[in-house]
């Protein structure tokens, strides 16, 4: 123990002397404790470099975001300019025409219902998956599974992709039917035939987002303090109770940026999209019809055989893809934000 | 509405680990019970098991009996979700529930209950918050949140929240080590108001407070560090403080140890 001091003083003299040599342009005031002074400069140094490199970073992510929008609007303005329809309203997809009529009416919409639906199964599914490793589990079973799920959300969604179109896809038909049989009544479910529909694409997107928003969950739900656990519990609450007033709530906001997520790759999923949807350019509200394309797929089975106009029109719409990432995502912001001082972050 | 508690024979593990051995006591309804001892000694487990919130922990679990008016808490037929909503808490450090309002806060236990009506939540509010010696404080912004107020009020709003629910125990788990005196001196108020309503049990380290809020004191002991907790002496408050039996509880009030 007595050695401590000493060796503590000397990390503290080496540490000194480093920094005295690295920035030269600003020696220690004259006058001072050279200790003291040599301290002050390390600090003031080190909180430089670290401000300016997170500012460097900072400024670097909205100057990408910013060339990412200018690129697309330089590239997609020739197309759009010849384009004879109204590229929001238009469900054709001709670009090669002459003259070129496109829109981006069907896809965005295969794009905006495909995710919603696949958010609408995975979010409830990954929440209760999080819930049961947290709170329910026995305490080994629960990191145990805890890692498997960080392991499952670690492997690429194209993988999950291929397994639902190559496994699961071919066993949908019978879910399809049934929805059909009992629920055709709904607009929604109504179809003459069932098949490769946006119903399809969504459960696979689901699969895909699920691993994710699970793990994210789980890592939220574990952030929820003991003693708001304990204080439901001691009110009598039973366990979900204790879920319903005291996990859920402060966990909601992490919820939601976990879903965003989980979204963002749903939307911008391709590979796996494009081989379920058969690519028919034509909005229908029979979600199992089989029909249906999303932005991202039309981009990557339209992109190898187009050139000129029908790039442009592609980039188009990788642009409308990109506002309404931005738009859900500032909705997002804004409902977690709504409630920020009962978010539990002040306590 | 207050009861009483016997404890025959309790002994609590967490794990392999014995925490505290073979206690009894007679807890007094309408009295203030304090436990003291050094830490360690047991003296928050056995207050806990009065709840059974001990064994929400992971593997912890509980010997023996504790009647509440001659109910056994751990009974086979015994559900833990009714026996807290019997025996109310407090807890060490403030925890009203963030995301929630002053008012939501009040009220969360009633709507356990199935209280839904507006104006009996209203009135229950009202009653707790000066139950709790802070309806003067926040009657104005019952609509902000319960994680704003300073911590002293905190504790306040988890007293009300605890007796809101109008149960026949109260306990306190050193609700006032993480309060400046002012605050200290508000809760100790409170406690000597709360008394002749609730059967209150209260751990503290402070030992001018066990003196001056609690009735009859309970003395925990540990012969060392791994060996069980064990009631050393249990009797009125002047007497374990004036002229106690034990030469360790002796030692210990006079703060000749620990």
């Amino acid at each position: 123990m007595t050695t401590e001091p000493d060796s503590s003083a000397d990390a503290a003299e080496q540490r000194g002397a480093a920094t005295a040599t690295a920035p030269p342009e600003d020696p220690p005031p004259a006058g001072g404790p050279a200790v003291v002074s040599a301290g002050k400069a390390r600090v003031g140094t080190a909180d430089l470099i670290f401000k300016n490199l997170t500012r460097t970073a900072g400024l670097g992510l909205l100057a990408l975001i910013a060339v990412i929008a200018i690129f697309l609007v330089l590239r997609a303005t020739h197309a759009l300019s010849a384009n004879t329809g109204n590229f929001l309203t238009t469900e054709e997809w001709f670009p090669n025409a002459s003259p070129p009529k496109f829109g981006v009416a069907a896809t965005l919409y295969g794009t905006v219902v495909s995710a919603a639906v696949a958010m609408i199964i995975a979010v409830p599914v990954a929440v209760g998956i999080a819930l049961f490793i947290t709170v329910y589990a026995p305490r080994q079973l629960s990191s145990f599974l805890g890692y498997i799920v960080d392991l499952l959300a670690a492997v690429p969604s194209v993988v999950y992709g291929l397994w639902g179109l190559l496994v699961l896809a071919p066993h949908m038909k019978g879910i399809q039917l049934w929805l059909n049989d009992y629920f055709g009544w709904i607009p929604l479910f109504d179809a003459g035939s069932v098949g490769r529909s946006l119903f399809v694409a969504s459960v696979v997107l689901a699969i895909m987002i699920l691993p994710i928003v699970a793990a994210l969950s789980r890592e939220v739900f574990l952030q929820v303090p003991i003693a708001h656990r304990e204080a439901a519990l001691a009110l009598g609450a039973t366990r979900w109770e204790m879920i319903r007033i005291a996990v859920l709530p402060y966990g909601k906001p992490g919820v939601i940026s976990a879903s965003m997520l989980g979204l963002g790759r749903a939307m911008g999923e391709t590979i796996a999209v494009a081989l379920v949807l058969p690519a028919s350019f034509n909005i229908s509200a029979h979600l199992l019809s089989p029909a249906g394309n999303t932005i991202a797929a039309n981009v990557a089975n339209g992109w190898g055989e187009a050139n000129g106009i029908g790039r442009g029109a592609l980039i188009a719409s990788g642009l409308v893809l990109f506002i309404v990432t931005m738009i859900v995502n500032i909705i997002a912001r804004a409902i977690v934000a709504r409630r920020r001082e009962f978010s539990g972050s002040a306590a | 509405m207050a009861t009483r508690i016997d404890v025959t024979g309790l002994t609590a593990y967490y794990g392999k680990f014995k925490a505290v051995a073979d206690v009894n006591l007679t807890i007094e309804p309408k009295n203030v019970t304090a436990f003291i001892g050094p830490s360690g000694c047991g003296k928050s487990t056995v207050l806990r098991t009065l709840n059974r919130m001990h064994e929400v922990l992971p593997g912890a679990r509980v010997e023996g009996k504790v009647l509440l008016d001659g109910e056994d808490l751990y009974g086979a037929g015994t559900d833990p979700v009714n026996v807290r909503r019997t025996v109310g808490m407090v807890f060490q450090r403030p925890n009203p529930f963030p995301t929630m309002s002053i008012y939501e806060n009040v009220i969360a236990g009633l709507k356990l209950n199935g209280v839904r009506k507006k104006a009996l939540l209203d009135e229950r509010v009202e009653e707790s918050l000066r139950g709790a010696n802070l309806w003067e404080e926040v009657k104005d912004r019952l609509g902000r949140p319960g994680a704003g107020l300073s911590g002293g009020q905190q504790q306040r709003l988890c007293i009300a929240r605890a007796i809101a629910v109008e149960p026949q125990v109260l306990l306190m788990d050193e609700p006032c080590s993480a309060l400046d005196p002012i605050s200290t001196l508000a809760i100790e108020d409170l406690i000597t108001k709360l008394k002749s309503s609730f059967t209150i049990v209260i751990v503290t380290h402070n030992m001018q407070q066990a003196s001056r809020v609690s009735d009859t004191t309970a003395f925990f002991s540990l012969e060392k560090t791994g060996d069980p907790g064990r009631l050393v002496e249990f009797d009125k408050t002047s007497k374990i403080f004036t002229n106690p039996t034990e030469k360790r509880t002796e030692d210990y009030v006079s703060g000749r140890f620990g």
